[in-house]
């Protein structure tokens, strides 16, 4: 079930261009899955004036806490990086529909993530590692600074990365990544921005592997009422808020 | 305790003076999670052609101070599979559940009438003269006196329930489209569909939608909403229904001031989805505060 919960941040840490955040809410958390994003309202300017969806970096049900880990791109999530200790903070949550996890333990699964679409990636890393697989994430940034908070990831899993100005693992894009020459996925999991999110699907076409990517576009209501952020699927215009925003590369035209 | 009920006439009665706006609150099911149905005075489906429609492509929204911009140009899957699929999951809701209906021929618009008019749960039609997003969205017929009589005279013949007709404020003199309106036989009128609008990114040097143009809603737009409703309410004497911007109760009770005798929340339901519950306690404190025992005391009560 969806609610509308206040949350007080409690602890933050500072990356320049982006900012992690962790939340905690007096209400008991719904339950939400790996992929699933929030809206936050962001008080304070005519400009922010709708809610931003931001995907859910990480849970703790027992404490009633979640994380983000946000790109500072816009007034929005600047004002929201700027939030104080201690501050409240409005959100709506869980919404859409999250990554599918495997039955089957012994399936092979990359995480493959592209600047700060490495963010639902953590959580969904957590599930696939709690269901018993052996997630391997594949990181990818313009530059070093671009991959944040790796050694987190690395608790998890093995952190493959890719830069493209080579400052940090290989060079070039996610795509080029020898991991693909070198290993065979049961399952692609993909956030990132959409040109790369296209490539790796390429990849994964041309393999036969099983995909399924986050998208992001631009919403207002969230919930599947207004049809603004529609993408082209097999089904005709398609809300990514509701029926996304992860989806089967199956039933995208890409 | 506050009488709340509006009856607007020809069987549609409120329980207290909030509807949610077509196109801002899906079929009521994507909000069942903020708000139970038993508070609201109605809800107005989203528009509903009588062929399926895929509507524009992307990108269909942008935000603007305080506002935002559409032009999702009336995706819906047409009468038959709401009258098939959709009205059978929400017949049941404990308020009104209007339709709102938008075409793009006379013929399309009395067709999906016929058909409506047999659904024993939907009271009301509320017929969109106004969609800025469609070339033929219908705000052809909304923006001049005889296209507005041409459609309503047509749709009154075939729909027997009440019928209310959303009116454009894309026009020059708004109070005669409602006369129009009225006296080709609507029940009620409700006003504003969104405003004409554009946004351009300059970097790119190109239109941020898809369509050009789309349609402005959100708080910035109630200055304009308050004064239409003013015009409209002295000019007409069937119900008039305001809506446009309203995010808060205070709101609520200036369009009722104003002359509206019920309203609709629209936009807002996008930063809060418990909105429009929230405005419905909140016209009864007014209401309270201020001594009034019924809220149709408040319709139209501004000193001026």
């Amino acid at each position: 079930m969806k609610q509308i919960t206040d949350f007080k941040l409690i602890e933050k840490q500072d990356y320049g261009r982006s900012v992690w955040l962790r939340f905690q809410s007096e209400k008991a958390l719904p339950e939400i899955t790996a992929g699933q994003f929030l809206q936050v309202r962001i008080d304070g300017s005519p400009k922010t004036y709708l809610r931003r969806p931001i995907s859910i970096h990480d849970v703790n049900s027992e404490s009633n806490e979640i994380s983000l880990l946000v790109q500072k791109v816009g007034e929005g999530t600047r004002h929201l990086a700027d939030t104080k200790l201690g501050e409240m903070v409005n959100m709506v949550l869980p919404l859409g529909n999250g990554y599918t996890l495997p039955d089957d333990k012994d399936e092979k699964v990359l995480l493959v993530g592209g600047g700060i679409g490495i963010a639902p990636l953590f959580y969904l890393g957590k599930m696939l590692k709690k269901k018993g697989l052996k997630p391997v994430f594949l990181l990818g940034g313009k530059t070093q600074n671009d991959l944040i908070r790796l050694e987190e990831y690395r608790k998890i899993g093995e952190v493959l990365v890719t830069t493209e100005d080579g400052s940090l693992g290989e060079k070039g894009f996610v795509t080029q990544h020898s991991v693909w020459k070198n290993e065979r996925f049961d399952k692609v999991y993909v956030c990132g921005p959409k040109p790369m999110m296209k490539a790796v699907f390429a990849v994964t076409k041309e393999n036969s592997i099983w995909c399924e990517v986050s998208l992001e576009n631009m919403m207002a209501c969230g919930l599947g009422a207004c049809l603004c952020c529609v993408e082209k699927t097999v089904e005709g215009n398609t809300c990514v808020c509701k029926e996304g925003p992860v989806f089967n590369t199956r039933r995208l035209l890409w | 305790m506050v009488n709340t009920k509006i009856d607007l006439g020809k069987g549609l009665v409120l329980r207290n003076p909030v509807m949610t706006a077509s196109g801002t609150f899906g079929y009521g099911e994507e909000y069942t999670d903020f708000v139970d149905m038993a508070q609201l005075g109605g809800i107005i489906v989203k528009g509903t052609t009588l062929h399926p429609r895929e509507g524009n492509p992307y990108p269909r929204m942008t935000e603007t101070p305080s506002g935002m911009l559409n032009c999702v140009g009336l995706q819906n899957k047409g009468v038959e599979y709401f009258i098939n699929t959709i009205y059978p999951r929400i017949k049941d809701f404990d308020t009104n559940v209007i339709l709102n209906l938008s075409g793009s021929t006379i013929e399309d618009y009395v067709t999906a009438a016929e058909m409506i008019n047999e659904l024993d749960n939907v009271p009301a039609i509320e017929l969109n003269v106004s969609c800025p997003n469609v070339r033929q969205g219908g705000m052809a017929f909304g923006v001049t006196c005889s296209g507005i009589s041409q459609v309503v005279t047509e749709v009154r013949k075939a729909y027997h329930k009440h019928l209310m007709v959303k009116l454009s404020p894309n026009v020059t003199n708004i109070a005669e489209i409602a006369q129009a309106a009225e006296a080709s036989g609507a029940d009620s009128v409700s006003l504003i569909n969104t405003l004409l609008g554009m946004a351009i990114d300059a970097e790119k040097r190109k239109p941020i939608l898809s369509m050009v143009t789309g349609g402005m809603s959100g708080a910035c737009v109630k200055p304009v909403a308050l004064r239409c409703v003013w015009q409209v309410s002295k000019a007409v004497k069937i119900p008039v229904v305001g809506l446009g911007g309203i995010s808060n109760a205070t709101d609520a009770v200036e369009f009722m001031l104003a002359g509206a005798s019920a309203i609709e929340i629209g936009t807002a339901n996008f930063i809060d989805p418990a909105i429009s519950a929230k405005v419905a306690a909140g016209i009864t404190d007014y209401c309270e505060r201020h001594g009034f025992e019924k809220a149709t005391d408040l319709v139209g009560a501004l000193e001026v």
